[in-house]
């Protein structure tokens, strides 16, 4: 080590306190005690202080944690026309919870399927599986999803692979004209379906988040 | 002389502030057992000289880089196309990832076959765990942040995957998106976790693991029948290090160092070569003509998830994550005296020779995805002409009705088109134009049901159709029973009849 070391006589004449404090406060039981004293007594306030902190910093962390509710609202799709009967359109819509610096973030796609005059079925793009975007084919009424080959017929129920139930569905209304869904979050297997529903197995049921 | 004489001050003034000196040369010239000087103990040190590398790119990155939701894909589009050589930054910080990953996995597998989490080191293995998660942590974040479609989307399998935790699932879904959708929160989020939070635990982790190989040595060479016994472990490698044993610097550190610098090296190549992935497609959830895919860190999940049957899908996203780690972290207590050679524990041989075939094969298959339809074959893959040469009018019908209704983005016809089904050039071997008819309308086994999509004359088409994909000398299948039910003479098919000629 350095006392080795010729060229520098005096690395080790310092004595570091580190080393020096215990062996005076064994000495001294008096002293100790107080020391200990004040030693927990700092360390009881900080934690005090520390304690007084967390909540604010957890409750700022745990802010998202909210209800599905408090996300939701309802939003328009546009006139009805725009969807024809029989037929099943790609929509896209603002997310009615926003931030500044979503940017495109913040576009949701649905689709849309006029069933009959007053009937629609308005579905998640995402697939119940894992949620990747399921795409339609009208020619063969299939919705197909490119992650791992989740198949759903026209209706939403599950046709094929790996999910469990059918495509999650929006509550919808119309509303002077327009069509209005309930949105406002991504759908998942822990917002969008009750168990019910998973052991149905069928995508009929409205997604009640 | 002088000069000498003044740096040696310079030095002094220093050390007897710094007073570093002892503690480096002890670290430095601490005595190793001579076999440990071995390009086999090269991958620790590699793997946290690429930590280092990624820590300076990274920070090169960020320079430029917007890390906001809004902003991110834009920004990773100016790097590539507008700073000079900002790509090249890009390319660097990606391969160095994907070699640090490869590197941790690579010394994982060699501390674990060469016994060297056994007693003393269980906690140095245990804090490699935490260093292993920690770097496939970085290693998913960072893919966030490269924002395009597959960051949007394997981000969202993500989110799925955790929302199927039982009652706190979607609790813990908006803690990730910082929300209700992945949007300019759940970027931030992961942005910090990359860049502080995780960064900052590998540096925690990585501090106490090299603190520990110095002050526990380095693990001598595995020799077969070197038992490992608690109570005399310390004192036989003491003596293995201190009576046969070589200064660590320079006699073991010389290939660290050179591995080292040849790694970078062959990250600098590939960047060189290979550039920068992405990124891909803007990360716009309206654009839903889009194929995710994970990096290849996460491939292999990502197949396995394909092959899950339904049933089984949630408790292992849930519980197999927790039992491989705690797993790995029993390891060393578990097996933490005994044989360390290889050579005398084939368990262990055979556990790691398994997992990489495993994980070897799921990445494979992550790379060509089998069980995905093939979303475009319908509109541009041809059935190939020789099927239609002597096609009647209504087979060629039945050929539309096969390409129209995207028969063909699931089942491949000369060597084009989906794999998610059976591949059906020669389906009519084996398969009888009532068996056609049947799986058709009613599906099953992955296969749906196209019933309700199909009108009798399609499916007279479609069925007419299928049943010539038979090789020209193969008869097709047919039912021996069928002709005496329709009352017309018995006449077995003849090979040459319809058959398609390969
Ligand atoms: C979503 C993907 C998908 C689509 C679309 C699809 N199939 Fe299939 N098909 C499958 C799968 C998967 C199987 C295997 C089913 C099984 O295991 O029984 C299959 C099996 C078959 C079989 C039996 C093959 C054999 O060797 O056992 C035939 C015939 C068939 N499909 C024809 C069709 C036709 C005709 C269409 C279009 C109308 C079609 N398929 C559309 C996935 C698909």
């Amino acid at each position: 080590m350095t006392e080795n070391d010729p060229s520098q006589p005096q690395t080790s004449a310092i004595p570091t306190p580190g080393l020096s404090a215990p062996a005076v406060g064994a000495q001294d039981p008096r002293l100790v005690s107080r020391r200990w004293l004040f030693f927990q007594a700092a360390l009881a306030i900080n934690a005090l202080v520390g304690v007084g902190l967390a909540i604010p910093v957890i409750r700022y962390l745990l802010a998202p944690w909210r209800k599905d509710s408090s996300y939701k609202s309802w939003v328009s799709l546009g006139r009805i026309e725009a969807f024809p009967t029989g037929e099943t359109r790609l929509a896209v819509f603002k997310n009615p919870f926003t931030r500044p610096m979503d940017g495109i973030t913040d576009n949701v796609a649905c689709y849309v399927r006029h069933v009959a005059s007053d009937q629609f079925q308005v579905f998640a793009v995402n697939c119940a599986h894992l949620g990747c975007p399921v795409r339609w084919f009208p020619q063969s009424q299939l919705f197909m999803c490119p992650c791992h080959g989740g198949v759903y017929y026209a209706d939403g129920s599950r046709a094929s692979g790996p999910p469990e139930r059918g495509l999650f569905t929006y509550d919808w209304k119309i509303v002077s004209g327009e069509l209005q869904i309930f949105a406002g979050q991504t759908p998942t297997l822990s917002n969008s379906a009750k168990l019910v529903n998973i052991s149905i197995g069928e995508g009929e049921s409205p997604c009640r988040g | 002389m002088p000069r000498i004489k003044r740096t040696q001050r310079i030095y002094d003034w220093f050390e007897r502030r710094l007073q570093l000196e002892g503690p480096i040369k002890d670290a430095a010239l601490h005595p190793v057992p001579r076999e440990t000087a071995s390009w086999w103990y090269v991958f620790g040190s590699g793997a946290f000289t690429l930590f280092l590398f990624q820590v300076v790119t990274g920070i090169l990155l960020a320079i430029l880089y917007v890390p906001s939701a809004g902003e991110a894909w834009n920004s990773l589009n100016m790097l590539n196309h507008q700073i000079p050589l900002g790509w090249y930054i890009r390319a660097l910080h990606g391969w160095g990832s994907n070699f640090m990953v490869a590197i941790v996995f690579i010394h994982m597998t060699q501390v674990f076959l060469f016994g060297a989490y056994k007693y003393p080191r269980e906690l140095t293995w245990i804090f490699g765990v935490f260093l292993l998660i920690a770097t496939l942590g970085m290693a998913f974040t960072g893919q966030v942040l490269r924002f395009d479609q597959d960051a949007y989307w394997g981000l969202g399998i993500g989110i799925s995957m955790v929302s199927r935790v039982p009652l706190i699932g979607g609790g813990l879904v908006h803690l990730l998106l910082g929300g209700p959708i992945m949007a300019g929160a759940t970027m931030a989020r992961f942005f910090d976790l990359h860049v502080f939070v995780i960064p900052g635990l590998l540096f925690g982790f990585a501090g106490l693991h090299i603190w520990m190989v110095l002050k526990l040595g380095i693990n001598e060479w595995p020799m077969p029948g070197r038992i490992v016994r608690r109570s005399t472990y310390v004192e036989e490698y003491n003596r293995l290090a201190h009576e046969d044993g070589i200064a660590f610097i320079p006699g073991a550190f010389w290939k660290d160092l050179a591995f080292s610098a040849a790694m970078v090296a062959a990250v600098a190549l590939c960047a060189w070569l290979f550039g920068p992935s992405g990124p891909g497609g803007p990360p716009d959830p309206a654009i839903i003509q889009t194929n995710p895919k994970p990096d290849f860190p996460f491939l292999w999940i990502f197949s396995i998830l394909a092959y899950l049957p339904p049933a089984l899908e949630t408790p292992v996203i849930l519980v197999a994550p927790v039992l491989a780690i705690l797993g790995l972290l029993a390891v060393p207590l578990v097996a933490g005296e005994g044989e360390k050679s290889w050579r005398r524990r084939p368990v262990a041989v055979l556990a790691v020779a398994f997992i990489a075939v495993g994980w070897g094969e799921f990445t494979q298959l992550g790379t060509t995805t089998p069980w995905s339809p093939h979303m475009d074959a319908w509109s541009s893959d041809p059935i190939p002409v020789r099927y239609l040469r002597t096609a009647t009018p209504l087979v060629r019908e039945g050929a539309n009705v096969f390409q129209e209704k995207q028969c063909r983005n699931c089942h491949a016809i000369g060597g084009l088109g989906g794999q998610r089904g059976p591949a059906l050039d020669d389906v009519a071997t084996r398969m009888t134009r009532d068996q056609l008819r049947f799986k058709v309308v009613t599906g099953g086994g992955n296969m749906p049901a196209f019933g309700k999509n199909l009108s009798a004359p399609e499916i007279q088409a479609l069925v007419a159709f299928l049943s010539t994909l038979h090789p020209a000398n193969e008869r097709p299948a047919y039912t021996p029973s069928r002709p005496y039910l329709t009352n017309s003479p018995p006449q077995a098919p003849h090979p040459s009849g319809s058959g398609n000629s390969f």
